[in-house]
């Protein structure tokens, strides 16, 4: 707050008023509700509903389909957040270091990131089409017959490309904006304290990058966990089967079509959880940084 | 002794600059190899569009240029799919725009206006409202997607606009975006306005919102593309296909791909391009708003 703030009462209540309502109706009522109901054992039909305490946790607990799914979307994220991790440093510090056509390239690589995931998933359709897709050209090239949608490592191997493909173009903003505020006095001591231009980044620019990268070390799972789900449908084709689903995914199936109120929102509370445990680690992050800069 | 050292050191100049040349390729090459896998794609899809579906159907994408880019065109937007009738690209593209706009302005209004309660008035409750407002930073909606579906179906707001929108509007980062810029503002800028008499209505719109016009466009480009690119709950929340936006309708584009004797490949790639474009076109020419922006609000 400002020191010489206004001191009307009226005004500043109507001026929060909106966005109070609208978070009380929007988010404090559901993320209740979502929590209540995950004690409760819904009729299919509408008649009514059971008390049935940790019932619907246990469930999940014992069941082999959501482990399977639960393992696949630990396995998913890591990889997805890895390489569009990696691969945005890679192109970020070529950006940041080229002298000519880098606002071309900065252009070029970053446009992707206004794509939505569904039509990357679409995109990813195309690349990956059994008949002519020229992704599954070249692995047929290489021997392997890419069958996407039937095979489920196939389908697997397609959902992490395609949201990688989607992912580099935020990294490399972010990224690229990180080395740019390094600090030109720090670039040129480091050039001539070494020579070696892989031991400068390593040991100069690696660590000044750090806090970009716990930050978007968390934004990247994050993204992995939630936002990958238009591309998991799309490629799915709304038809899940036997194909390869997030947890996120799994929220949606089992709730919306499955009628399983108890057990979606059990899922969901083993995700709001999951979430504020990376939100509580990326503030203790955002804390430690000011001691980087 | 000179005579070596500066001996030493034309050698290790040219060796640097032999070296550094081929360093230079190096990383053109891999830049030119990035720029290309995010191109490729946009590339088949520009073909297609041209190409007649039965040649797309039987060679896949070619590196020949066609003549259907009229009829593709014709078709995607003034054609519609699905069984009312009703969801033609127009139509679709009509949705996505109220839904960008809509969203990204809401979002900034109502975020500008809590963010000035927050930062610039004497309020008791201040610190709970503040609280409140931020917590909803830590859940996304997809978590809490099932449980909102009811609530905007008690409502009555299924197939409305304010059902797409409002409810995307309920977590804070605009509020948050504002709230640091405004605390960065001088305080002698209020102390003067406060002086010369200037309510904080006035204060607000004559001083506070010319000030943020950086901001508020950088924020408005954002919000427009995370709006335009809703996906999951414009899914839930349009049965009615008049409601359709274009990303949402990508699942409907993928299944008729999957029924007719010849896909329709020019239509869906047109689709899909018309998805991508005004996103796309936004961020690339407000490139400079759009980073400080996205840079300055998500940390």
């Amino acid at each position: 707050m400002k020191r010489a703030g206004f001191s009307t009462k009226w005004l500043p209540i109507l001026l929060l008023l909106p966005q109070l309502l609208i978070i009380a109706i929007f988010f404090y009522w559901p993320a209740l509700h979502a929590v209540t109901s995950s004690f409760y054992l819904q009729d299919p039909f509408g008649f009514g509903q059971t008390f049935v305490g940790l019932e619907n946790y246990t469930h999940l607990a014992a069941s082999v389909e959501y482990l399977k799914v639960a393992k696949f979307t630990v396995l998913f994220t890591v990889l997805v957040t890895f390489f569009s991790l990696a691969l945005a440093l890679l192109f970020a510090v070529k950006a940041d270091k080229v002298l000519r056509g880098a606002k071309t390239y900065r252009t070029l690589l970053m446009w992707v990131y206004a794509v939505a995931p569904p039509v990357a998933g679409f995109i990813g359709l195309l690349m990956f089409n059994q008949t002519w897709g020229p992704l599954s050209e070249l692995f047929k090239f290489f021997g392997w017959d890419f069958t996407l949608g039937v095979n489920y490592f196939d389908t697997a191997f397609a959902m992490t490309v395609v949201s990688v493909w989607k992912q580099v173009p935020v990294n490399f903003i972010f990224f690229l904006s990180g080395l740019q505020s390094i600090p030109r006095s720090v670039r040129e001591a480091a050039l001539l304290d070494n020579r070696s231009g892989t031991r400068r980044f390593w040991d100069i620019t690696f660590p000044l990058l750090a806090p970009t990268g716990f930050f978007l070390l968390i934004t990247n799972i994050t993204y992995s966990l939630f936002e990958t789900f238009g591309v998991i449908d799309t490629i799915n084709k709304g038809e899940p089967g036997n194909n390869p689903m997030t947890l996120v995914y799994k929220v949606f199936v089992d709730g919306f079509r499955g009628n399983d109120l108890g057990g979606s929102s059990a899922q969901s509370v083993i995700l709001m959880i999951l979430v504020l445990a990376l939100t509580v680690f990326q503030f203790r992050l955002i804390e430690r940084r000011i001691h980087y800069t | 002794m000179t005579d070596i050292s500066a001996h030493a050191h034309a050698i290790a100049q040219t060796r640097k600059r032999s070296w550094f040349k081929l360093e230079t390729v190096v990383d053109h090459a891999i830049l030119i190899f990035g720029s290309l896998l995010m191109l490729l794609p946009l590339l088949i899809m520009l073909q297609t569009v041209t190409t007649p579906d039965l040649e797309t159907m039987k060679f896949g994408p070619t590196l020949t240029i066609g003549t259907e880019l009229d009829d593709n065109f014709r078709k995607a937007m003034f054609e519609a799919s699905g069984f009312s009738g009703q969801n033609t690209g127009m139509n679709m593209l009509k949705n996505s725009l109220i839904l960008g706009i809509g969203f990204a302005v809401g979002k900034i209004v109502i975020g500008m206006m809590a963010a000035y309660a927050i930062v610039y008035f004497r309020l008791r409750f201040a610190t709970l409202a503040f609280w409140l407002i931020f917590t909803t930073l830590l859940l996304p909606l997809e978590v809490r997607i099932l449980p909102s579906y009811e609530i905007v179906q008690q409502l009555g707001m299924m197939n409305t606009y304010q059902g797409l929108i409002i409810p995307l509007i309920a977590s804070a980062t605009a509020t948050f975006f504002f709230r640091q810029f405004f605390r960065s503002v001088p305080e002698e800028l209020i102390e003067a306005a406060r002086i010369d008499g200037a309510g904080p209505i006035k204060f607000f719109i004559d001083i506070l919102v010319p000030l943020s016009q950086t901001m508020i466009a950088a924020m408005f480009i954002i919000m427009f593309v995370y709006g335009w690119n809703q996906y999951l709950w414009p899914t839930m929340i349009t049965t009615d296909e008049n409601m359709y936006t274009l990303v949402r309708g990508i699942k409907q584009i993928v299944q008729t791909l999957e029924g007719n004797n010849i896909p329709e490949y020019g239509r869906a790639n047109m689709l899909a391009l018309i998805a991508i474009l005004p996103p796309v076109l936004v961020v690339i020419f407000f490139q400079s708003w759009f980073v400080k922006g996205l840079t300055e609000s998500d940390k």
